[in-house]
């Protein structure tokens, strides 16, 4: 059942920005509301109160309200966010062996979040239990606790593909569907049910416009996105992901695969992006860390007392800033000044 | 250290012309040439007996070869000369078509289960196994299948032809289209799951699309072997003399099985009716070997 689109979607799963003007974050319901299926415990007014909402954020994670249109985006600096995501004693298992162990910390609303840290840290891993693409991974088992707004993402009653469905993904190597640059960005609104032409018109070119390519491929929508640049399939597959909307836009090394002006281009479009969006980004580069992001957390991978296999842990997660000028961690400040060893 | 230090020493000039000029000695020339002749002629060798094929066929095949051949009916005397192979041309478009539309959808369906959902499964290694071992069973064993399950009980007709040839085709398309569902990149799955899409969803908007070219050819050259094929239609088709539309009514007949019965005559108008068969045949097969050959380079999508 779980499986078929009988499911209560969002009332505008397309969300309002497209057709009326106004800002586009999506005015979501609350993801247990559309993922659960028949739980008396998890209905609308009691949320807040559901077992598994324990936490002191329970109560403003609502956005009951959708933030006033605000263009130019808040300013970063403004305190007291609200907390997206909310992870507690996360270990992630591959089989036996534990690649991540003990993560805790918290994301907040419409910030750009890094992750930083050596090859096999399992950044990578904790990033892809945000919105459960691990479950794609055989053998891979998750501890602990992620809640989203409140709500646990790993428990039994949730819908994966709900989940992503509110949490983007864009990818290591750009990957765009081989099909034309319009039907790549149109391809999650047709999922979501838009059928109306002139609808997919609007959002596709809203899309592109938010991703910085509308002026490059305005006038070969119809091309074939195989053909594009690496740099302008990356910031097609950003344009294919908010295209749909979501809330969180997770972006696992976007940079890696390209040279530095597309890498430039791509973080002044996140640095746009985060007035609508929250952003969490892996990066294995620093100076990009240090430029775009809000907030950082530095993994380390440490080797187990058994064995020689390796175990990811968070070191640090504070203020960019803060990590970067005056780390309280030794492991950090030899990191981030390049005498990790 | 010292090591690499001995190593990074450049070579005197002497040293190096030297070396270059022993390459090009004269045995190193003669070896090549002798190489380069060898498979030049291994070449030619190989062609020879398609190229005589091909020149015998049309040679001996166009006299009778027409429009009254493709459509007149087959003359019922024997001794009688002349052109008339219209029901088999016939017969054999509709079995054909029959037996693609049993094993082409099965087959796909099949090779989805496998690379999507089966992947390393016992049971989907199980399935991977028999239909390798259906691909190398003699066309003739699927006929005497059919004749025992079906023409027995049923009698002969266009349908049991149809199904011995589904059999045939079957592991072929399974194995064709496993093996361009494998070229699909893992990373347009992950795309289309992150953007909210379900499992189905996924095969049906992005896997099968992406490789819809490989996917067709594969088809494609199962349903030119299967026109081809006359062992599986022997027992069970019968032979008629006039065009039966209907596959599941009365016996039929078919080019690959015209041939081999007017070949073994030894009438002057039958052998000439198995030569302009077989062109006909050979024309069919390379018509639809060209149209996959189009359909896949039309749908072809370059992966970066």
């Amino acid at each position: 059942m779980s499986s078929m689109p009988s499911i209560p979607l969002p009332s505008d799963p397309v969300g309002n920005g497209a057709r009326d003007g106004l800002a586009p974050v999506p005015a979501r319901e609350p993801l247990q509301k559309a993922t659960t299926m028949s739980d008396p415990m998890l209905s609308d007014d009691e949320s807040a109160a559901a077992p598994v909402l324990v936490g002191a954020d329970g109560a403003t994670v609502r956005r009951a309200v959708p933030p006033a249109p605000d263009a130019e985006g808040k300013a970063a600096s403004e305190e007291g966010r609200r907390t997206v995501f909310d992870v507690d004693g996360l270990d992630v298992y591959y089989g036996s062996f534990r690649a991540v162990r003990d993560v805790t910390l918290d994301i907040r609303d419409r910030q750009i979040t890094a992750f930083i840290g050596p090859s096999g840290c399992g950044k990578t891993t904790v990033l892809r239990c945000l919105n459960r693409m691990n479950d794609l991974i055989e053998g891979c088992r998750v501890d602990g606790k992620i809640n989203y707004h409140g709500v646990n993402l790993y428990d039994a009653k949730i819908d994966a593909v709900e989940v992503r469905k509110r949490i983007g993904m864009v990818f290591q190597k750009p990957n765009p569907f081989p099909k034309s640059i319009y039907d790549n960005v149109a391809f999650g609104p047709k999922l979501s049910g838009v059928r109306n032409r002139s609808e997919l018109d609007d959002m596709v070119e809203k899309a592109l416009t938010q991703a910085a390519l509308w002026d490059e491929v305005k006038d070969r929508l119809k091309s074939s996105a195989v053909g594009m640049s690496g740099g302008q399939q990356q910031r097609l597959c950003i344009a294919r992901t908010i295209a749909v909307e979501p809330e969180v836009v997770l972006m696992d090394e976007p940079c890696s695969a390209l040279d530095p002006i597309a890498t430039a281009r791509i973080e002044e479009l996140m640095q746009e992006l985060k007035a609508q969006y929250t952003i969490v980004i892996v990066t294995h580069n620093m100076q990009q860390a240090a430029r775009v992001s809000d907030r950082t957390a530095f993994f380390t991978a440490e080797v187990n007392p058994a064995g020689d296999t390796r175990t990811g842990v968070l070191v640090e997660y504070n203020d960019t800033q803060q990590i970067f000028s005056n780390p309280d961690d030794e492991r950090t400040e030899n990191y981030v000044t390049g005498r990790f060893g | 250290m010292s090591d690499t230090s001995t190593r990074s020493e450049p070579a005197p000039p002497e040293d190096l012309s030297a070396v270059l000029v022993a390459s090009m000695s004269a045995r190193r020339v003669w070896k090549n040439r002798l190489a380069s002749l060898w498979l030049y002629t291994s070449v030619v060798v190989a062609l020879i007996p398609l190229g005589l094929v091909m020149f015998y066929v049309v040679q001996r095949g166009s006299e009778l070869f027409g429009l009254s051949f493709l459509t007149d009916d087959i003359p019922v005397s024997r001794r009688e000369l002349g052109p008339g192979m219209g029901p088999a041309v016939v017969g054999t478009l509709v079995i054909t078509a029959t037996a693609s539309l049993m094993a082409i959808p099965l087959g796909v369906l099949g090779a989805i289960y496998l690379n999507e959902y089966g992947k390393k499964s016992r049971f989907a290694h199980s399935v991977r196994f028999m239909s390798q071992v259906m691909t190398g069973v003699p066309s003739i064993v699927m006929g005497l299948f059919i004749y025992t399950i079906w023409v027995l009980t049923f009698g002969q007709s266009g349908f049991a032809g149809a199904l011995a040839l589904a059999c045939l085709m079957l592991p072929i398309v399974i194995r064709s289209t496993e093996e361009m569902l494998k070229l699909v990149p893992d990373d347009l799955r992950q795309a289309s799951y992150a953007l909210g899409n379900r499992k189905w969803r996924t095969i049906l908007t992005v896997v099968l699309p992406a490789c819809l070219g490989g996917v067709t050819s594969g088809c494609m050259l199962a349903v030119a072997r299967a026109a081809g094929e006359t062992a599986p239609l022997l027992f069970t088709i019968g032979f008629v003399t006039k065009a039966n539309l209907n596959v599941f009514d009365g016996p039929n007949t078919a080019l690959s099985a015209q041939i081999f019965r007017n070949a073994s005559v030894p009438f002057q108008g039958p052998q000439d009716r198995a030569w302009a068969a077989a062109l006909t045949l050979i024309l069919l097969v390379l018509a639809l070997t060209t149209a996959a050959r189009w359909v896949s380079s039309r749908f072809a999508t370059a992966h970066p």
